[in-house]
């Protein structure tokens, strides 16, 4: 049998040439522009908004909004502090009601309840629709059964549970999604080493999911922070006193912005914009945090 | 990657460890076959004579684990039908045969494995020094404490090195002396320990595929088992990991009962005992499901099987 050996010199070139660019599709290109378009579409808007806001509020943005309590009357000495307060208060006990609760029924949901038992697929239905529940409902809710069935009143406990149950669903779809991501292959080989089921989740599962729980409680408490209505439901309206405990009254930061884009003189829709701006600083702080903690368990790895 | 639960067929194992076994068949690493049974001519049909030779004389043959008429079913499916067999102490029993033919299966009923998956149900017996595995009242935490496994795909978990083989011990709340010589010895034994000392405190995902299989089998052993299960341990490894790992095996038997599933019918013959030979078959209903063909020693298995099948099968002709 006889070898041919390989070519030594390279073939002449074809005509046409096989190999010659004829540039991208136009579908290939229109696509992309589509996406990109839909990007910018939510990019432009949250520069424009975050703009807006900041020129707006920039002749307020001083020491006077957070040393002064609101007022009506005087809107040149007027302020947000107890707004502040109040909303750093809610947001504190929001995510102390909400977090263990979400991320343990989510646990539960994820780990130990039977799918194809007809209870736990309701429950499943539920809380999915549960997300999708208007806050204004919840207002009622924590109107009627809270702060009138329970008689806490308009206090930070009302208006802490309400938020709770309002982002519930959100941390318990969430941690769910972070509990199933972590592989079943570390659950197997925690379990054959004899770990309980408790150890497993506790010590395996548990620390696999934190980021994507992170992620998750910081959109159930981003979500809290915004709402006004169903605490304006509540009945939280204007306070000249920082909250001093569970059953204060307090207001809240969306609520006093409402409360000032409602009055007819401009100053108080500048006093609103500028204090729409520390929201959104209390916002990014907030999420500074998940980040942190998010990039400090997945270092440990 | 969902979850496996409520799939009723059996795991799932790769078709392309046929041509894998083809492959190994040609590249033979002599390398390894040397090392692991070093007074022994390099030849497939005879490489596992060095283990023992057959009925041996030197160690009577103790069961530790014995299955009687050993069916397994998911939901109404049954996988496996009517195996009977028994695992001697401080020997390697390998089990082999084609995809689908439910050796992972049976493995994982050993150390209850299955009970993970929904649906999944075990009739017969499998005792374990005489006692029944599937007993009511039997803790499947003990039983998986003294019936290590080691998996398919190497899982260490993300943490350290040292957190990994530490992890054992710490879950069944043992109180030692020093955790640091634990898992120093658990890493010795897995001939791991040279390679780690210097980074005990790294992430466990650094290692190298090989290496964390070791990492693994170090974890399982830190917690003393008795029997350890492994279920196509070298599947995912190079060459050269898997001859590390067939060493070890090798070594790990003076103290443990070994059980391993492999699709490598190489790996077979070089590592175990004795060999069990799985099929699948066909009922008449057209059902597909495992079945025992035979178990015996590895080198009759490999030289003279009783059963048309097997040889069928080690001779590369079907499977």
């Amino acid at each position: 049998m006889t070898i041919t050996a390989p070519p030594t010199s390279p073939p002449s070139p074809v005509d046409p040439p096989l190999l010659k660019a004829t540039g991208e599709p136009l579908r290939e290109r229109a696509f992309k522009w589509m996406l990109w378009f839909c990007m910018a579409v939510g990019l432009i808007t949250l520069v424009v908004l975050i703009t807006y806001v900041l020129i707006k509020g920039w002749g307020r943005l001083d020491s006077r909004l957070i040393q002064n309590m609101p007022s009506s009357v005087l809107p040149e000495t007027a302020g947000a502090q107890s707004a502040i307060t109040g909303t750093l208060w809610l947001m504190t006990f929001t995510a102390i009601w909400s977090l263990p609760t979400g991320i343990l029924a989510a646990i539960y949901l994820e780990e130990y309840a039977d799918p194809n038992r007809w209870y736990n697929r309701a429950i499943e239905i539920n809380v999915l629709n549960l997300a999708a529940v208007p806050s204004i409902v919840f207002g009622i809710l924590g109107l009627a059964f809270i702060s009138r069935g329970l008689g806490f009143g308009p206090t930070v406990l009302t208006g802490s549970i309400t938020l709770a149950l309002l982002v519930l669903p959100i941390v318990v779809i969430a941690s769910r999604e972070a509990i199933r991501a972590v592989p079943q292959s570390i659950r197997a080989g925690s379990l054959a080493l004899g770990a309980t089921h408790w150890q497993t989740i506790y010590r395996q599962v548990l620390p696999a999911a934190i980021p994507g729980i992170a992620t998750g409680a910081i959109l159930a408490l981003s979500r809290a922070i915004g709402e006004a209505a169903p605490l304006l439901m509540l009945g939280v309206s204007f306070v000249r006193f920082n909250p001093d405990g569970l059953m204060s009254t307090f207001t809240a930061l969306p609520v006093q912005i409402y409360n000032w884009t409602t009055e007819a003189r401009p100053e108080y829709t500048d006093l609103a914009a500028a204090a729409s701006v520390v929201l959104l600083v209390l916002l990014l702080a907030m999420n500074s945090v998940a980040i942190y903690i998010r990039n400090k368990t997945q270092r440990r790895w | 990657m969902s979850d496996p639960n409520g799939s009723p067929s059996p795991p799932a194992t790769s078709s392309v460890f046929t041509t894998g076994t083809r492959i190994r068949v040609h590249e033979s690493p002599a390398g390894a076959m040397t090392e692991s049974t070093p007074d022994q001519p390099v030849s497939v049909a005879s490489a596992s004579a060095g283990v023992s030779d057959g009925e041996d004389a030197d160690r009577a043959y103790e069961s530790v684990i014995t299955t009687r008429d050993l069916s397994v079913f998911y939901g109404s499916y049954q996988a496996v039908r009517e195996v009977d067999m028994n695992f001697g102490k401080n020997r390697i029993t390998a089990m082999i045969g084609p995809s689908g033919c439910g050796k992972s299966t049976v493995l994982r009923c050993f150390n209850r494995m299955n009970d993970l998956i929904a649906g999944a149900r075990v009739e017969g017996t499998i005792t374990y020094h005489g006692q029944d595995v599937y007993a009511p009242d039997v803790d499947t935490i003990e039983v998986r404490r003294r019936v290590g496994m080691v998996f398919q795909k190497p899982n260490p978990f993300p943490k350290s090195i040292y957190d990994n083989v530490a992890y054992g011990p710490r879950v069944n709340g043992w109180k030692v002396q020093s955790m640091d010589d634990v898992v120093e010895e658990a890493l010795t034994r897995a001939a791991l320990w040279d390679e780690v000392k210097d980074k005990l405190k790294e992430s466990a995902l650094a290692l190298s595929g090989g290496q964390q299989q070791r990492l693994c089998i170090a974890r399982c052993i830190a917690v003393q088992p008795d029997v350890i299960l492994m279920d196509e341990p070298c599947a995912s490894l190079d060459p050269i990991a898997t001859s590390k790992i067939e060493d070890l095996m090798r070594e790990l038997a003076d103290d443990y009962t070994i059980i391993i599933v492999t699709h490598n019918m190489q790996q077979a013959a070089r590592v175990s005992d004795r060999t069990a030979f799985f099929t699948a078959d066909v009922d008449d209903d057209g059902v597909r499901h495992g079945r025992l063909v035979e178990m015996d020693w590895t080198k009759k298995i490999f030289t003279n099987p009783s059963d048309p099948r097997t040889e069928g099968y080690i001779s590369g002709r079907f499977g």
